[in-house]
């Protein structure tokens, strides 16, 4: 247990020191600013072109454009980017240390291989989960101080649900953990993919591909995909939206959370089995 | 003796090509042992078999009389290695990147032991610097204290000296004497520098295509080699004259102008070039080849 925190802590050094994994801290904060800034000056028409068409049903009152709101808003749009930001640094965990040959002096120490792939799978969830705080702390906490806080105007494909205040707290929580766990599947993804090639570029590029080809997928009625759509990662990587609806379906939420985690053990465990049959040639 | 390095007909095949074939020799504890070949005979792929990078097709790998495939972790404690080139974390500092070495051998590093370390492998003072800075030499100097740093039995070297400058050389080649000599180490020592091998190493294999062309200790397998001894002198006629008319035609190899290249031992140089200064004939030059170089390129071109 001593060896493996040792090469763990070894790995969260890399990871955090490496210049590239600045690069997603910068975007998350350079791309929550923007928003925030564009909120702050065209919030009100945005909103007004919004609540516009609901003015004929009922009147909307209150504090609408708040930090819950941009938020939601932020999240729902980083979600799509995030996949990218992840899979450039855990997908370089160790094809990166393949190439440039640093992966020798690793595979020449005491440690197994197996525990050399957990602590790298770790590091790259650490790697994730700091995003994700990084995400938080500008998308909820930044937005609340510029914008306060008050109830939410929740639109998803169910329909416009207004969330209170006071109610809202432990949904963020929730949504923030089934982010991670969506997350976490990209980054076990690109992890595994990263033990299999040799180059630092293809794991990363393979990640989108797959994650384009399966969205493309959820995207079409078809009665062929409709048999696989439930058991893709993607389909469940938005279900911290869920949490957002009132009631909130807890069994689907269940569902999606059981679907990501048997992804992720799959990809640990082929990770795993081919890392320690791998000939390093490199 | 114990037995420090073992392999019994290993055998490496990528797909349809074999890189090593059938391999076996030991290396007694307490050796320094030469590892040669020309590129692409199999040398690196046996090191990293030796490493467990790479897993053989067949046979077997013992280090320290333990097999490699069941008792990997408790060897690896055992040894300190560089195979092919060293590579770090060019964005840490050197002493960063020794700092991760040191925690994944779980060992306790005082700021003295630091010093100390990077004064064996004179980095001292450069030690805070970014790798991405450093030279192909001081690299190779960081990845002997790598190699070092947990004080370990044996000791792989793939190519140590390659990027070394002329004292780099010199102070590498004293180390591993020191080592060797003082500390009981043995060392496993892969060179194309063939001078550096005979002056330091005990025992060498020679393999080529995959398969050991030659082995055994250095001395007895370069006693019995001629050199290839080159004499320049200020008269070709006169020097054939001597050749045909002395007993020592059957050194003469060939000759571009005044230039004879011999074929003989070195006891015959001195005998030689005196008969030549007998007779009266101006030597310009006596040279010979290596002669770990000339036997190298023998067994391994025929």
């Amino acid at each position: 247990m001593k060896e493996f925190g040792a090469i763990l802590y070894n790995e969260l050094i890399k990871t955090i020191r490496r210049p590239r994994s600045f690069i997603g801290f910068g975007v998350i904060t350079f791309i929550c600013l923007m928003l925030q800034g564009a909120f702050y000056h065209d919030g009100k028409e945005i909103l007004s072109f919004v609540t516009g068409q609901l003015d004929n049903i009922f009147t909307v009152e209150g504090k609408v454009l708040n930090g819950n709101l941009i938020c939601f808003v932020v999240l729902q749009t980083l979600i799509v980017q995030m996949p990218l930001l992840v899979a450039l640094v855990t997908g370089d965990l160790v094809s990166g240390e393949t190439a440039s040959g640093t992966i020798r002096f690793l595979l020449t120490r005491p440690a197994s291989r197996t525990k050399i792939v957990l602590a790298k799978w770790i590091a790259g969830l650490f790697y994730t989960l700091l995003l994700l705080i990084i995400l938080g702390i500008f998308a909820l906490f930044v937005s609340r101080a510029i914008f306060g806080t008050g109830d939410m105007m929740a639109l998803n494909s169910e329909g416009l649900t207004i969330i209170r205040g006071d109610d809202i707290n432990w949904r963020w929580g929730g949504a923030f953990l089934i982010a991670f766990l969506a997350l976490g599947v990209v980054s076990s993804l690109a992890n595994m993919l990263s033990c299999i090639m040799d180059n630092s570029i293809t794991p990363i590029v393979t990640v989108m591909a797959i994650i384009i080809v399966f969205t493309i997928i959820g995207m079409f009625d078809l009665p062929s995909f409709d048999v696989i759509k439930p058991y893709l990662f993607t389909t469940h990587m938005i279900s911290w939206r869920s949490l957002f609806e009132d009631p909130v379906p807890i069994s689907d939420i269940v569902f999606s959370c059981v679907v990501l985690l048997v992804h992720i053990i799959v990809f640990v465990s082929i990770s795993i089995f081919y890392f320690n049959r791998k000939d390093i040639s490199a | 003796m114990s037995i420090a390095i073992q392999l019994q007909s290993v055998t490496k095949k990528f797909k349809d090509f074999t890189a090593v074939d059938q391999l076996s020799f030991i290396v007694n504890t307490g050796e320094i042992y030469g590892f040669l070949g020309p590129n692409g005979s199999g040398k690196s792929t046996s090191l990293r078999m030796m490493m467990g990078l790479i897993k053989p097709s067949d046979g077997n790998i013992f280090l320290f009389e333990n097999a490699l495939a069941t008792h990997r972790s408790s060897i690896m404690r055992r040894v300190g290695c560089i195979i092919e080139k060293p590579d770090f974390y060019n964005y840490l500092s050197a002493k960063e990147n020794i700092k991760l070495f040191v925690r994944a051998n779980q060992l306790n590093y005082t700021a003295k032991d630091y010093d100390a370390l990077f004064d064996l492998v004179g980095l001292r003072g450069r030690e805070t610097d970014k790798v991405k800075t450093y030279s192909h030499g001081m690299k190779q100097r960081l990845g002997l204290a790598q190699t070092l740093l947990h004080n370990p039995d044996l000791i792989i070297l793939d190519e140590p000296n390659t990027g070394l400058d002329p004292q780099g050389i010199i102070d590498l080649r004293y180390l591993l004497l020191k080592l060797n000599q003082k500390q009981g180490k043995t060392i496993l020592f892969s060179s194309h520098i063939l001078s550096e091998v005979q002056e330091i190493c005990n025992s060498m294999i020679v393999i080529n295509k995959g398969k050991a062309v030659a082995q055994g200790k250095v001395a007895d397998l370069l006693s019995l080699e001629k050199l290839h001894v080159v004499i320049e002198v200020n008269d070709e006629e006169k020097m054939k004259r001597i050749l045909s008319e002395s007993q020592c035609a059957s050194f003469f190899e060939k000759n571009v102008s005044n230039e004879f290249w011999m074929n003989m031992s070195k006891s015959q140089i001195a005998p030689f070039v005196q008969l030549l200064i007998e007779n009266n004939l101006e030597v310009c030059r006596v040279d010979y080849k290596n002669q770990l170089e000339a036997y190298f390129l023998k067994i391994t071109q025929s």
